[in-house]
């Protein structure tokens, strides 16, 4: 009889992806950049939001982007529009981002430019409110959006993004005069299940909250990257 | 569809653990899952993919063991423990407080390996006391498809 051995090992099933997470933020502390997971189920602004953001802040922070997208290159192409740099990562049949997809959009924008000089790394994860949550990809933030034409339930439905993020943004409130929803509503669910995250109300459309997003974008900049913004250095 | 990827992502950080025996290659049993319920991972889908991804590797035979931990949250007022409720929007029956802290429900955790090693076997069998030169000497692990027992002792 052989004795059959036993480790015990205690080892996240992620381990293999983390471990690459925590290889990316490294090189993220390294260049003094905040990383950014953007997430939301398909469609509820994420890239519409950044358009915005990046248009607003260009003056501010050098940033580039990290663009997840299942098939093709649109989302990489609009963003491209706005003068900043952008990484198309196409994912395949994975609907996520994971670790080392990252890392390989890492490659491809070394390519291009000096991360170090680099403020802000967005990324804008694949449309699914489900699995991004579950697979880092070195980030400092997590950043979920939830329309609000999605109606109220959501954060009680999937709740383990919610649970996960950062920062909840209610996005699309200028809609909100045509739905029987209540951005009350929204609000309390979000805090069911994460009493700490910041939860802002936006609209990419009207431009409503946007400035409020800022700060806190402007706040976790000061708080993992609080060398002067790489844009004012080179000014 | 994503316990797809859990399951690469699982197989990946197995052979990470199977470095740590190198050069030997484990023969893997079971593996033993934590998997919580506050996770977006169903534990049916997760075995059924292990199967399929496992077929023809240097996992094939080893059984997936799920233990299911349910998700408990404890009361910020009164630190009693509860089963939070989507119905009831994971407030605490107690207090009625928002889920505040989760005691258990987000593992997603490798708890153990059972497996045999089919070198440190053969040279256990061999003798008592293995001489460092035996451990030392490099010897082919016993091909994956020959039954452990028929392996060549030193
Ligand atoms: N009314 C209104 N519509 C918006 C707003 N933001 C985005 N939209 C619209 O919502 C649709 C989806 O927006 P996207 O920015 O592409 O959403 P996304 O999350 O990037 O989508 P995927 O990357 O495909 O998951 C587009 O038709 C946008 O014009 C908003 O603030 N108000
Ligand atoms: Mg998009
Ligand atoms: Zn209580």
């Amino acid at each position: 009889m052989h004795m059959p051995l036993e480790d015990t090992l205690g080892l996240n099933l992620l381990a293999a992806n983390q471990h690459q997470a925590e290889h990316n933020r490294e090189h993220f502390d390294a260049w003094e950049l905040l990383c950014l997971n953007v997430m939301s189920s398909p469609g509820a602004g994420k890239t519409s939001l950044l358009e915005r953001s990046l248009a607003a802040l260009a003056g501010e922070y050098a940033m580039a982007v990290l663009e997840g997208d299942m098939t093709t290159q649109l989302d990489a192409e609009r963003l491209e529009a706005v003068g900043v740099p952008v990484v198309p990562i196409t994912t395949g049949r994975s609907c996520h981002l994971d670790a080392a997809m990252v890392s390989g959009g890492l490659k491809l924008l070394r390519q291009r430019l000096d991360p170090a000089g680099l403020d802000i790394l967005w990324v804008e994860n694949v449309g699914n409110l489900v699995c991004p949550a579950e697979f880092e990809v070195g980030e400092h933030r997590k950043v979920a959006l939830l329309s609000v034409t999605e109606g109220d339930d959501k954060p009680l439905k999937y709740p383990v993004m919610f649970r996960e993020a950062h920062c909840v943004l209610i996005t699309k409130t200028d809609l909100l005069p045509h739905l029987p929803v209540q951005l009350e509503r929204i609000e309390a669910h979000i805090r069911q299940v994460n009493p700490r995250c910041a939860v802002i109300p936006v609209s990419a459309t009207s431009g409503e909250g946007i400035e409020a997003w800022h700060q806190w974008l402007k706040a976790q900049v000061a708080a993992i990257a609080p060398a002067a913004p790489a844009a004012l250095v080179r000014a | 569809m994503h316990e797809v990827d859990m399951t690469k992502c699982l197989l990946l950080s197995m052979t990470e653990w199977r470095q740590l025996h190198a050069p030997h290659t484990p023969r893997v049993n079971r593996v033993h899952l934590q998997v919580g319920a506050f996770t977006c991972v169903e534990p049916a889908q997760l075995v059924t993919t292990w199967l399929v991804a496992v077929r023809g590797s240097w996992l094939e035979g080893a059984e997936l063991v799920i233990e299911a931990v349910p998700l408990v949250g404890r009361c910020v007022r009164c630190n009693a423990t509860y089963s939070p409720d989507p119905e009831q929007a994971y407030r605490s029956p107690c207090c009625d407080q928002s889920m505040e802290e989760i005691v258990s429900g987000r593992e997603l955790r490798i708890r153990s390996v059972d497996y045999v090693l089919p070198d440190a076997i053969s040279s256990a069998a061999g003798s008592p006391a293995p001489t460092s030169q035996a451990s030392a000497s490099p010897r082919e692990t016993a091909p994956s498809h020959a039954p452990f027992a028929t392996a060549p002792a030193l």
